[in-house]
């Protein structure tokens, strides 16, 4: 089975949809009441008598429960999105209770990112904002008018407070619970637009510094439910054993000592490994290691060795010869560039890095006959819908999929692969559900890295340093053409997620941005920035190397070339004050990076230093600025600005795959490294809301700046060692210190 | 069978003995706010406390802990009223959340041998706990925190 992501069962185009909903305002009318509403075990639902849509419910008491319709991995959007309807219906938010959505996305999928249940690419906040604040001032509307007609006065003379209806000419008022317990509701349900929003003056939740994360309180007391902790009635453990190298399949299976380990029920063959089934967990692992399997070696990817194709992409990168896809292109950058009084030339390269969610791949599921149920961490409940039909052999409308916390996700569990695990084993045994966990050996070899990539830039300058012209070729494999392949064809082979970032707002009159497409087979993924994470790597890298060349301050120069960008300005000169970027330190020095992707601005600054016999790098502290329009949660923003530095130094620090013939050479984190707290920087954010903008994504907006920032920072203590290549191991560094 | 106890509670499991008490714990007694991270005592997402010491469940076997006195996330207080679970509520600390139980058990074992750490010695102590939320700044601030208002 090709293991497509989940994207791939809708692919319908995000701008098409954007038209539809976009403009106006949409009429929120939810037809039908919400008949399944408890999602499953894991989220009990307060049953409300009072549906006034599919969103949520309102008890006699006056509780609130609201549907969160997003994947909860870490970025707290389990009270971003509930807050948002909290605030246009003026619940009290004491009063609110949030319980996980089911898969259903005519109901609760993104209208900003192609109508499904797929939480990624910074797209949860942006995408579902503004219907949800209608839905929230829709349910007011119908709240109005249940409580006009309990007090006999028109709706025009009604006001509300948090979760209370009031009447001030009378002096009577009706709490929301009573409206709920007495009320009935109105029919045709009135709709709401953009005028019924609540101003921004009145925003209560909206921006509120003091509004704590609903899920905090369940993950200090052990009482959370991550999709490995899901227990049920009757459940068996699955274990799968997969083949060590992508494409291979069991070519004989010897489980004689396997079947042999007491409370091991089935060994189910797989077209990419080997399942078991049993009683324990502790006897699936035991089985797994017994079991003999000779693989298939037919697999093209037992040509795939990371250091070699890199090296090779760098060539083609280098080799104007070799043209891609034009990604975007203004003005002739070509032509500019030939007239150049100095072209800079230059190669970035990164690794393949791993996403290593602390909670490995793990998935459980029950098929009955045609039904199937799902208990998953996943990003996304739609494709699972998908995928678990196909390999159930229904179709999704009979696949009830109950999405848990993530313990991490970062696009990794955005996958499929995890889920027809599961649903695989579970077909097998029909009737009870089975678990299957994955070991982090099995984590760590089987992952969907990030592309391995090599990019040369050149940029023209003229006689007085200015930038004439850019060019930005970017070579890699596609993750689209696996994942999204109706789009990837679409955009005429463009890879849009492979290349995102390289387009920025910095003025140069000739741009131009090329994907050289590799294709070796290896399946790639989405990891946290995605192309952002190294294509800003590039582009901040080689502003500081125009600085260099012209002989000014990077962060005048970025300012320059943001004249006409208030909020860049803003952002960059405030990190600046933070860090008091003017003043020297002592064996240390800073660097500076900006990024304006995923709509928001982020500037950071790290301050480094530098052991010059190990080749290894300190990054002491990292300040950051960013703007991203509304900042709905800001002391949340500050926590994932907090995880996108911590995470992207330890990519840039730390973080690599390398696949030798086929095989991932990694296993674990002994060998694969992640930043430990010894290791990590202390941070300083400051947040800088801008309501009157358009809404940012905000997850991963912290992380495309920190590796350059850090490399330029490198290059300011050493008199100008450029680190061209992520990570930058100490090796590598003193390679660079040594050139 | 091996008896040991758990959260206060006697238990007598007839699991092998050298299941791994990380399984014990989530799979045979239920008590999933133990996580499994990594097996190999890497990660630090299974830490849990054998007689009162930081101990790695994943490597350590049933029969490791006869007689024992085992305490998890769920039995380090009755109403998560422990300093250093206020402290993380309010500093807000965990993002996904998965492997905070095992930081918290790995700090409660600092503050009940050294009340008052340093910085320094907070770092020390905790890195061999992995979050790859990158929360390690809150995580800090929070020790301090339960440290000051202990």
């Amino acid at each position: 089975m090709t293991e497509t992501l989940q994207l791939h069962t809708r692919a319908l185009s995000r701008r098409s949809f954007l038209i539809t909903v976009g403009v106006t305002g949409i009429a929120v009318a939810f037809g039908g009441l919400l008949q399944d509403a408890s999602g499953a075990s894991i989220a009990p639902m307060v049953e409300g008598s009072y549906r006034p849509n599919a969103w949520l419910t309102i008890a006699a008491d006056g509780t609130v429960t609201i549907m969160s319709p997003a994947s909860e991995m870490g970025q707290g959007i389990m009270t971003t999105l509930p807050l948002l309807i909290a605030e246009d219906m003026d619940a009290d938010w004491d009063k609110v209770r949030v319980v996980q959505a089911p898969s259903d996305a005519e109901k609760y999928g993104n209208p900003g990112f192609y109508g499904v249940q797929l939480t990624g690419g910074s797209e949860s906040t942006r995408g579902y904002y503004n219907m949800l604040r209608l839905v929230g001032a829709q349910t007011r509307k119908i709240i109005l008018a249940s409580a006009a007609a309990m007090l006999n006065v028109p709706v025009s003379e009604l006001t509300t407070e948090p979760n209370r209806v009031v009447h001030a000419q009378s002096g009577r008022s009706l709490d929301y619970g009573e409206v709920a317990a007495g009320g009935t509701l109105p029919d045709p349900l009135p709709q709401a637009t953009d005028a019924d929003l609540k101003p921004s003056d009145q925003w209560r939740y909206i921006g509120n510094l003091t509004i704590p994360r609903v899920d905090i309180p369940s993950k200090v007391d052990g009482t959370a439910i991550f999709g490995i902790d899901v227990q049920l009635p009757d459940m068996l453990y699955g274990a799968v054993l997969r083949a060590p190298v992508q494409g291979e399949q069991p070519e004989t299976i010897d489980d004689a000592e396997a079947r042999a380990v007491p409370g091991i029920s089935h060994i189910v063959p797989l077209p990419y490994g080997v399942g078991i089934i049993g009683e324990t967990v502790e006897a699936t692992k035991r089985a797994k290691d017994l079991l003999k399997i000779v693989w298939t070696t037919s697999s093209r990817i037992r040509s795939y060795t990371s250091d070699r194709l890199l090296e090779e992409y760098r060539r083609i990168g280098r080799d104007l010869a070799q043209t891609g896809v034009g990604a975007a292109t203004q003005g002739d950058a070509e032509a500019a560039i030939s007239k150049a009084a100095t072209v800079i030339a230059v190669d970035y390269m990164s690794d393949h890095v791993h996403h290593a969610t602390m909670e490995p791949m793990n998935a459980t599921a029950l098929v009955t006959g045609d039904t199937v149920e799902v208990w998953a961490p996943t990003q996304g409940p739609t494709g699972t819908q998908g995928f678990a039909a196909e390999v159930a052999g229904t179709t999704p409308d009979k696949v009830e999929v109950n999405t848990t916390l993530l313990g991490g996700g970062f696009g990794r569990k955005a996958e499929a692969d995890f889920i027809i695990d599961a649903v695989s084993l579970a077909k097998a045994v029909q009737g009870r559900p089975v678990k299957v966990i994955w070991s982090r050996e099995d984590d760590v070899q089987h992952g969907k890295y990030r592309p391995l990539e090599a990019q040369h830039v050149q940029v023209g300058l003229d006689g007085d340093g200015n930038i004439i012209g850019w060019r930005h070729r970017i070579v890699a494999d596609s993750i689209f053409a696996r994942t999204m392949p109706q789009l990837f064809v679409s955009e005429g082979g463009h890879d849009s997620v492979v290349t995102e970032g390289a387009q920025f707002n910095y003025a140069v009159p000739a741009h131009l941005i090329e994907y050289i497409r590799r294709d070796n087979g290896l399946d790639i993924g989405f990891w946290f920035g995605v192309g952002v994470g190294y294509t800003r790597f590039g582009i901040e890298c080689v502003i500081d190397e125009i600085a260099t060349a012209k002989g000014v301050d990077p962060v005048a120069l970025r300012l320059e070339l943001l004249k006409d960008q208030p909020r860049a300005r803003k952002v960059i000169e405030t990190v600046a004050q933070m860090a008091e970027w003017d003043r020297q330190r002592d064996g240390r020095a800073l660097g500076v990076a900006y990024s304006d992707a995923f709509g928001s601005h982020c500037a950071e600054i790290a301050e480094v230093s530098l052991d010059r016999e190990t080749g290894e790098i300190r990054v002491h502290t990292v300040w950051c600025a960013v703007d991203p329009g509304t900042a709905v949660q800001p002391r949340n923003i500050e926590a994932l600005m907090i995880t996108g530095i911590t995470g992207g130094a330890s990519h840039a620090l730390l973080e690599q795959i390398n696949i030798v013939n086929g095989e991932v050479q990694e296993s674990n984190f002994d060998t694969y490294r992640v930043i430990r707290m010894s290791e990590a920087p202390d941070i300083k954010v400051t947040v800088i809301p801008t309501p009157e903008n358009p809404i940012g994504g905000i997850g991963q907006v912290g992380l495309p700046p920190i590796g350059p920032a850090i490399a330029n920072a490198v290059a300011r203590l050493t008199g100008g060692v450029r680190l061209r290549h992520y990570p930058f191991l100490p090796a590598r560094v003193l390679e660079a210190l040594n050139a | 069978m091996t008896a040991f106890t758990i959260n206060g509670r006697a238990v007598d499991l007839a699991a092998e003995p050298d299941t791994p008490l990380l399984w014990v714990i989530r799979e045979h007694l239920k008590l999933t706010g133990t996580k499994f991270g990594c097996g190999i005592a890497q990660c630090g997402a299974c830490t849990v406390h054998v007689d009162g010491e930081p101990t790695r469940s994943c490597i350590t076997l049933l029969q490791d802990v006869a007689g024992m006195e085992v305490t998890t996330i769920e039995g380090l207080s009755p109403d998560a009223g422990h300093p250093l679970q206020q402290a993380w509520i309010t500093e807000q600390v965990p993002q996904c959340g998965y492997c905070q139980s095992g930081q918290i058990m790995q700090a409660a074992a600092l503050l009940k041998s050294n009340p008052n750490p340093t910085r320094e010695q907070i770092v020390e102590h905790m890195d061999g706990n992995i979050c790859r939320c990158g929360t390690y700044v809150r995580i800090i601030s929070a020790i301090q925190r339960a440290a000051r208002e202990a």
